[in-house]
């Protein structure tokens, strides 16, 4: 494998240049400078405006995050000019993390949004010829953050796909590499568990914190988020607890201690085993995990979920046979064998490091070649208007 | 030709149905890399994907799936028998509830 060597010492797997909108007004010129240039990639911002408190912390942390991660060899920020976010602000956060080439310009200072395309088109057409001088490292296991995450979930899942990438989160740990596990719904009820396997009592205080506290802001809200769990489809597939259910999303972490609890979209310290505190939307989790410098993703689908990014690949698992040949051009790895017992789960969990380390190495994934692009920065609840509800 | 069942992590006492499985079937017990590590005989009917006690678990006793602990037994299990919501329960939900 060899990556794109970054100046902070990093490597990438994909070598883009970040047209990154500060606010969502900016996201219509940010896409077509992109699409002018060849080697550029957007990522479209869910606000960026109108947000107060923590949403707007969260919003920043990942602007700024986001052009870290190593699959980015430049950016360029694309702000209207008068949003929340304060893009110049934001520019010079960014220049004081790292080395990275990164350059601004708002809509409203080039004089409209014909100005703005063609002034960042030019920027834009710069940066990519800068980034294809990269130095071309070898790249091992050990560079590499593995983002995992789960969505359009079956009972298949907890008893192929999971375990499958759980071997790949093992081997990647194991190699001196990171895997980042995410999705704190998901984590009610495995709170206890997680925690015996944190590596220090902070680390254990960390775990037993998000959950608690996510469980508390349900309960302030008077939303019952645990419901009837398992469900009864649940227990008909086999599920017994809340534990077990649960359980069979968190394997896909593997078995490794945990080092380390950080924010959503926060850039982990630690190697090892990393648990994000990210939401039980897919997007917004992955998402999550693109700021925090995961340069590619195993997500497990039982009922079949098409989702992708053009920065950061998304290779996606199924454990179900059905969905493996109904979706096949969604689908990159079919674990299914495992639970006709075709293969073994070790056997797929080779196979499926396998075929990670040709995504780092270069290979599409099936959302890349489709043009897949989602993304969506989670921000909580803000009251602005009652939406009728009063 | 004998049933399977998956023992997904070494310390479990309770292994998956890879397939439906009827009152008196011989079960080879394989793990994740698919060595057989245990025959046991089924005492229940099992539907595929559900639980069979790979040992003798005691009321009250924790009973582990993934080398974790998935919820307590409220009654005897015998080695081969259905292991479910008639016999098993969260201990989450126990101490939430």
């Amino acid at each position: 494998m060899r990556g794109y060597l970054r100046p902070d010492g990093r490597v990438g797997i994909r070598n883009r240049v970040l047209v990154l909108p500060t606010v969502g007004c900016a996201n219509h010129v940010a896409a077509r400078i992109a699409d002018a240039v060849p080697g550029c990639v957007t990522l479209p911002n869910s606000k960026g405006c109108g947000q107060v408190g923590t949403g707007i912390q969260i919003m920043r942390r990942c602007l700024v995050n986001l052009t870290q991660n190593p699959n980015v060899a430049a950016t360029l920020l694309v702000g209207l000019g008068c949003e929340t976010t304060r893009p110049y602000e934001l520019l010079e956060s960014i220049k004081q993390l790292s080395g990275k080439p990164v350059e601004i310009l708002t809509i409203q200072e080039c004089g409209g949004s014909v100005n703005a395309i063609a002034c960042g088109t030019e920027i834009a057409r710069g940066l990519v010829v800068r980034a294809a001088h990269a130095e071309r490292p070898a790249l091992d296991l050990s560079q590499i953050v593995l983002g995992t995450n789960c969505g359009g979930s079956d009972a298949t899942s907890g008893l192929a796909a999971n375990p499958v990438i759980g071997v790949v989160s093992d081997a990647v740990v194991k190699s001196g590499g990171a895997v980042m596990l995410g999705e704190t719904t998901e984590l009610i009820g495995t709170e206890d568990i997680l925690a015996a396997r944190a590596g220090t009592d902070s680390v254990a205080r960390d775990i037993l914190g998000i959950v608690h506290g996510l469980e508390a802001e349900f309960d302030g809200a008077h939303v019952d988020v645990r419901g009837a769990n398992p469900s009864p489809g649940n227990m008909k597939g086999g599920l017994s607890t809340l534990e077990e259910k649960a359980l069979g999303g968190i394997v896909k972490g593997g078995t490794s201690p945990i080092t380390e609890v950080v924010g959503y979209g926060e850039i982990p310290s630690q190697k090892g085993l990393v648990i994000m505190d990210t939401p039980g939307y897919d997007i917004e989790s992955i998402s999550g995990m693109i700021a925090g410098g995961a340069q590619a993703i195993l997500f497990s689908t039982g009922r079949g979920t098409p989702i992708g990014n053009q920065l950061v690949p998304i290779i996606k698992v199924t454990g179900n046979d059905e969905v493996a040949s109904s979706m096949g051009d969604n689908i990159d790895f079919d674990a299914s064998p495992a639970i006709v017992g075709e293969h073994t789960i070790s056997g797929l969990g080779s196979a499926l490091l396998d075929l990670l380390e040709q995504v780092c190495d270069g290979a599409s994934t099936k959302a890349e070649t489709l043009g897949f692009n989602d993304f969506s920065i989670y921000h909580n609840q803000e009251l602005w208007c009652t939406c009728g509800q009063r | 030709m004998s049933a399977r069942a998956l023992r997904v992590s070494r310390t479990d006492d309770v292994v998956m149905a890879m397939e439906d499985i009827s009152q008196g079937d011989k079960v080879d017990v394989v793990d994740k890399d698919g060595s057989v590590v245990a025959h046991i005989k089924a005492i229940a009917n099992i539907p595929r994907f559900h639980k069979i006690a790979l040992q003798n678990i005691k009321a009250g006793s924790p009973v582990r799936k993934y080398g974790e602990i998935i919820g307590i037994a409220t009654a005897n299990i015998h080695v081969g028998g259905y292991v479910h919501v008639h016999n098993i329960e969260s201990a989450w939900t126990r101490r939430n509830s």
